[in-house]
C-alpha cells in the first residue's frame, strides 16, 4: 500500500507572528519556516505504517514555492521514501490544494492519504475534507488512532466533542491527523544524510491540469485587539447590573 | 530556569558567510557535507539539545550520580536521553563511514558539541569521552582493535574513557605508577589506580572501553616509559559482544563542585586484561593525538556555557522590572522598566555576546582548518592548516573556557539575587564551567604549551601561519575608509602581540622563568588579537549586507564589533604591560614567606 502525505510549509510555531504594515497578510520574509506540526504527525504515522509492514512506500507532497523542497526534505529525513513538489508562487487556498492533491493522487494511486487536520497558519480545516469529496473516497478526520485492517478497511479513532469515536472506513481513505495520534520522532543523523539522495519529483499546476488561482480575496489582516484592563466591582448587585446592561450576557 | 535555543543564525553566519564552509563539500571525503545537509543537521541537533538535553540539565545537577557497590547510576532521564541520542546516530557524526560513522566535517561536530554543552554539559561528557577513545584507537589501534571497538563506539552502544590521572600525578604524567605485565597470549595485565576518570562507570552503555596509560616492566623512567592500553569493562567475546567481566572496577565517585551528572570515578585495575595500543613506551604521543582533539572539545564546552549564560541573562534582563531608565521611563505603562535599559546591564550582556560570538568565529575557524589539515588534496595546504590548529589549540582551550566561566558569572550578576538561587539555573553554569578551566591541561598549562612549545616549533613556523595572514588582512582592511574603525584598533593590538612575542623570545633566552611568568597573559593577548581579526572580517561582511533583507542581524553584528573594538580589545594594553613587567615580582618572595 502506498501512502501519500501532504506537508505544508508554514511559519514556525515558535515565531511570534506579525501582521504586515499594509495589512495584506502576515510577515513571512526572514521568518523561520517549518513543517506544519499536524503534517509532521502525518509523516510520522505514515513512516510507522511502513515500519510496521502495512505500507510499502511513503510519498511526501508539498505545494508552493521552491523553498517547499526544504519541507519535503524534512519529511524524507523522517523516513518518507520520495517527494513530489508542485511548484507555484500563486497563493494557494484549500480548494486549489485539494484539486492539486487529487491530481497527484490520480497519478500515484495511493490507498491512504494523510493530511494534517489543519495548518497552523490559516487554520482552514478544509483541505482533507475537500480532497475526500473530490476523490469520492472515505474520510476520517481528527484521527487520534489508526489501525489498518487486513480486509481493506481501517479503524480510525476520532477526537470528537463528547470523547472518542471509532469508525471503520473503507480504503482508499483520506485521513486527517489530530495532535494525539503520535509524537513525531527526531530525524536521525543517518536519515538526514540519506534524505539528500532521495528523489523529489518536480511538477507544476499546469502539468497537472489544475488552475490554482485563488477564489477568495483577503480584504484585511489585523492584529487581535489588545485586552483592556479589568474593573473591580463593589458589590454583587453591581456585577449583576454590569452583566445585564453592559455585557448583555444575562 | 533558562531555556535554550540553538543560535542557528549565528552558526550559519560563521560557517557559511565568514568561513566559507560550503567549500568543504569539495574536499575528498566530504561530498555529502553540502550546505543544505549541514544546515539540516544543525537544526535537528539544536532541537534535540533544546528539547531532550536541556530539560534534564538542572534535575541532573540536583540529583547527581549514585554510587553503590561498584555500580554507578546516572540521574533520572539520562539513560533515556542517551538512548535517543544514539538512536539518532549523533555519536557517529564525525566518525569514519567505514565503521558506521557519517564522516561529516569536524567543524560541524564543533557546532553540535557547542549545542550539547549549552544544553547539558554533564550529558556531553559521555559521548565526548567516547569520541576521544574513538580518535585514539582510529589513529593508533591495530586493524583488529579497530574492528572490535570502533563500530561500537561509533554506534554509542559502548562508551570510552581516558585513564591518565593517578592520585599522585595529574599534569606530570611521567610519574605514572600503573603497571602492565605481559601475558603469554600477547595481552597484558594492568594493575593500579586511576582517579578523576570521567564516565569511568555508568549505566548508559553495554560496555565501557578504557584507554589506560601504564608502564611496561622494562620501561624507562619518566614520560618516555609510558604505554597506551585498551582495557574494556567487559572483554569482547568471539561474536564481538560484551563478554566476561574484566578486573577493572569503580571504587567510588567524586563529590564535585559542578558537572554533577557526569560520573567522575576512581578506577581500580586489579590485573585487568588489556591490549597494547600503538608502540611500547610511545603512549604519550598516542594519547596526545586524543588530547589535542579533547582540548578543542573542552574549548567548545566553554563556548557552550557562555552561550547558555547569555541567553538566560537576556531573557531575565528583558523581563525583570526594576527602577526606571536613567534618562526617563522607557516603558511608562509598566510599573518599572526592564533592567535591560541600564547601561551597566548592557555592558554585561554585550561583553558576553561580543566575546561569545568572537570565540565561536575563532573556534569554528580552527575546526575548518582541522578538516582541511586532514582532507585537503594539497600537502602544503594540509601542513599549513595543521600548523595553525596546533598553534591555536591552547588558545581555544584556555580562552574559551575562561570566557565560559566569566560569562556564567556575568549571567549570575545580571540575575542579581536570583542568580545565586539554585532554581534559576544560573549558578549551575558557573559551577559547571569551572572544571573546563582545569581539565585536559589546566589553562596555565595551555599558556606554557603556547609559549614553551608552539612558538618555538619550526623556528616560529607555526606563528607565521597566524601572523602573516592576519597582518596582511589588517593592512588591506585599514585602506578601506569604512573599515578603519575596526582595522586600526586591531592593528594596534596585533602590534602589541608582535612586540610581546619579540620580548618573550629575548627575555626567555636569558631566563626561562620569564616564559612561565608571561604565559597566561600572553595567551590572552593572543586570543584577543585572534578575536579582533575575526571581528574585523565579520564587520566587513556585515557592512556589505546591512542594507539587505536581514538588516537587523548585520546591524547587531556591527554594534558588537564596535563594542569589542572599543571596550574589550583595550585589555591588550594591560596584558602587554603586565607581561613585559617580567617575572621579578613573581619570583622575589621566598616560598616560606607565603
Amino acid at each position: 500500500m502506498k501512502v501519500l502525505v501532504a506537508v505544508k510549509r508554514v511559519v514556525d510555531f515558535n515565531v511570534k507572528v506579525r501582521v504586515k504594515a499594509d495589512g495584506t497578510g502576515v510577515e513571512t520574509a526572514n521568518v523561520k519556516m517549518s513543517m506544519n506540526p499536524f503534517d509532521e504527525i502525518g509523516v510520522e504515522e505514515a513512516v510507522r505504517l511502513k515500519e510496521g509492514g502495512k505500507a510499502t512506500e511513503v510519498i511526501a507532497v508539498s505545494l508552493g514555492p521552491t523553498q517547499c523542497q526544504e519541507t519535503i526534505r524534512t519529511a524524507l529525513a523522517m523516513g518518507a521514501d520520495r517527494g513530489i513538489h508542485v511548484q507555484t508562487d500563486v497563493e494557494l487556498q484549500p480548494l486549489a490544494v485539494a484539486k492539486l492533491l487529487k491530481a497527484v493522487v490520480d497519478k500515484e494511486q495511493p490507498q491512504l492519504c494523510i493530511l494534517g487536520k489543519q495548518a497552523i497558519d490559516d487554520d482552514a480545516n478544509q483541505t482533507g475534507q475537500m480532497l475526500a469529496a473530490l476523490l469520492s473516497w472515505s474520510q476520517a478526520t481528527f484521527a487520534s488512532k489508526l489501525v489498518i485492517n487486513g480486509d481493506g478497511t481501517a479503524n480510525v479513532t476520532r477526537e470528537v466533542d463528547g470523547g472518542l469515536e471509532t469508525i471503520q472506513a473503507k480504503l482508499p481513505l483520506v485521513m486527517t491527523t489530530d495532535l494525539r495520534l503520535n509524537e513525531p520522532r527526531y530525524a536521525s543523523l543517518p536519515n538526514i544524510m540519506k534524505a539528500k539522495k532521495k528523489p523529489i519529483e518536480q511538477l507544476t499546476p499546469e502539468a497537472l491540469g489544475v488552475d490554482p488561482a485563488p477564489r477568495l480575496k483577503t480584504l484585511k489582516v489585523v492584529e487581535p485587539p489588545k485586552r483592556k484592563a479589568g474593573v473591580k466591582v463593589k458589590s454583587v448587585a453591581e456585577l449583576v447590573d454590569k452583566l445585564r446592561n453592559e455585557a448583555k450576557v444575562i | 530556569m533558562p531555556t535554550y535555543t540553538a543560535p542557528l543564525d549565528d552558526m550559519r553566519f560563521v560557517l557559511f558567510e565568514l568561513l566559507g564552509a560550503d567549500k568543504l563539500a569539495e574536499l575528498p571525503g566530504f561530498g555529502d557535507a553540502t550546505q543544505d545537509v549541514v544546515e539540516a543537521v544543525l537544526e535537528e541537533a539544536g532541537k534535540f539539545a533544546a528539547n531532550e538535553l536541556q530539560p534534564i540539565n538542572h534535575s541532573g545537577d540536583e540529583e547527581g550520580c549514585h554510587y553503590e557497590n561498584g555500580t554507578v547510576t546516572t540521574p533520572k532521564g539520562f539513560k533515556e536521553a542517551y538512548a535517543k541520542f544514539i538512536e539518532g546516530g549523533w555519536t557517529g557524526l564525525p566518525c569514519d563511514p567505514e565503521f558506521g560513522g557519517q564522516g561529516l566535517p569536524k567543524v560541524v561536530n564543533f557546532a553540535v558539541e557547542e549545542m550539547i554543552c549549552s544544553a547539558n554539559l554533564s550529558f556531553g561528557m559521555y559521548p565526548g569521552l567516547s569520541n576521544g577513545a574513538y580518535n585514539a584507537l582510529a589513529l593508533h589501534g591495530t586493524s583488529e582493535q579497530k574492528a572490535t571497538y570502533l563500530p561500537k563506539l561509533v554506534a554509542g552502544t559502548w562508551s570510552g574513557t581516558m585513564c591518565l590521572t593517578e592520585p599522585h600525578c595529574g599534569t606530570d604524567l611521567g610519574l605514572i605508577k600503573t603497571r602492565a605485565e605481559p601475558d603469554a597470549d600477547g595481552s597484558y595485565k594492568i594493575t593500579g589506580t586511576k582517579i578523576f576518570i570521567s564516565a569511568g562507570e555508568h549505566d548508559l552503555t553495554d560496555n565501557i572501553v578504557h584507554l589506560v596509560l601504564a608502564r611496561l616492566p622494562d620501561a624507562p623512567a619518566g614520560i618516555r616509559g609510558i604505554s597506551l592500553f585498551v582495557c574494556p569493562k567487559f572483554i569482547p567475546n568471539t561474536s564481538g559482544e560484551a563478554g566476561p567481566r574484566n578486573a577493572v572496577r569503580c571504587g567510588s565517585i567524586e563529590h564535585k563542585m559542578g558537572i554533577k551528572a557526569s560520573a567522575t570515578c576512581v578506577m581500580n585495575f586489579d590485573g585487568a586484561t588489556a591490549w597494547l595500543v600503538g608502540q611500547p613506551n610511545k603512549g604519550m604521543s598516542a594519547m596526545f593525538t586524543m588530547m589535542n582533539a579533547a582540548r578543542l572539545a573542552v574549548g567548545m564546552q566553554g563556548l557552550g556555557i557562555a552561550e547558555a549564560a547569555y541567553q538566560g541573562a537576556v531573557m531575565y534582563a528583558k523581563d525583570r522590572l526594576q527602577m526606571r531608565a536613567l534618562s526617563g521611563a522607557k516603558f511608562p505603562d509598566k510599573p518599572a522598566d526592564p533592567i535591560i535599559v541600564h547601561p551597566d546591564v548592557r555592558r554585561m550582556l554585550l561583553t558576553m555576546r561580543a566575546l561569545t560570538e568572537g570565540c565561536r568565529a575563532v573556534s569554528y575557524w580552527v575546526g575548518m582548518e582541522l578538516d582541511i589539515s586532514r582532507h585537503h588534496p594539497d600537502e602544503k595546504r594540509r601542513q599549513e592548516a595543521d600548523d595553525l590548529v596546533a598553534l591555536l589549540t591552547p588558545v581555544v582551550k584556555a580562552f574559551l573556557t575562561d570566557h565560559g566561566f566569566h560569562a556564567a558569572n556575568l549571567g549570575v550578576q545580571v540575575f542579581g539575587g536570583h542568580g545565586y538561587i539554585r532554581e534559576w539555573g544560573m549558578e549551575q553554569l558557573v559551577r559547571d564551567a569551572r572544571i573546563t578551566q582545569i581539565y585536559e591541561g589546566t589553562n596555565g598549562i595551555q599558556g606554557l604549551d603556547l609559549v614553551g612549545r608552539k612558538l618555538s616549533l619550526g623556528m616560529g613556523r607555526l606563528l607565521r601561519r597566524f601572523f602573516h595572514p592576519v597582518g596582511a588582512y589588517l593592512e588591506a582592511a585599514a585602506e578601506k575608509p569604512e573599515m578603519v574603525e575596526f582595522a586600526l584598533p586591531s592593528m594596534k593590538a596585533f602590534a602589541k602581540l608582535q612586540q610581546a612575542t619579540a620580548w618573550l623570545a629575548q627575555a626567555g633566552l636569558k631566563n626561562p622563568e620569564e616564559a612561565g611568568a608571561a604565559a597566561t597573559d600572553y595567551l590572552r593577548l593572543f586570543a584577543l588579537v585572534a578575536l579582533a581579526y575575526m571581528w574585523c572580517r565579520m564587520a566587513e561582511i556585515a557592512l556589505r549586507k546591512q542594507a539587505g533583507e536581514k538588516a537587523p542581524f548585520y546591524e547587531a553584528k556591527l554594534v558588537c564589533a564596535r563594542f569589542f573594538m572599543t571596550r574589550l580589545l583595550p585589555e591588550t594594553n594591560t596584558l602587554f604591560a603586565t607581561l613585559t613587567s617580567g617575572s621579578q615580582t613573581l619570583m622575589a618572595l621566598p616560598a616560606e614567606a607565603f
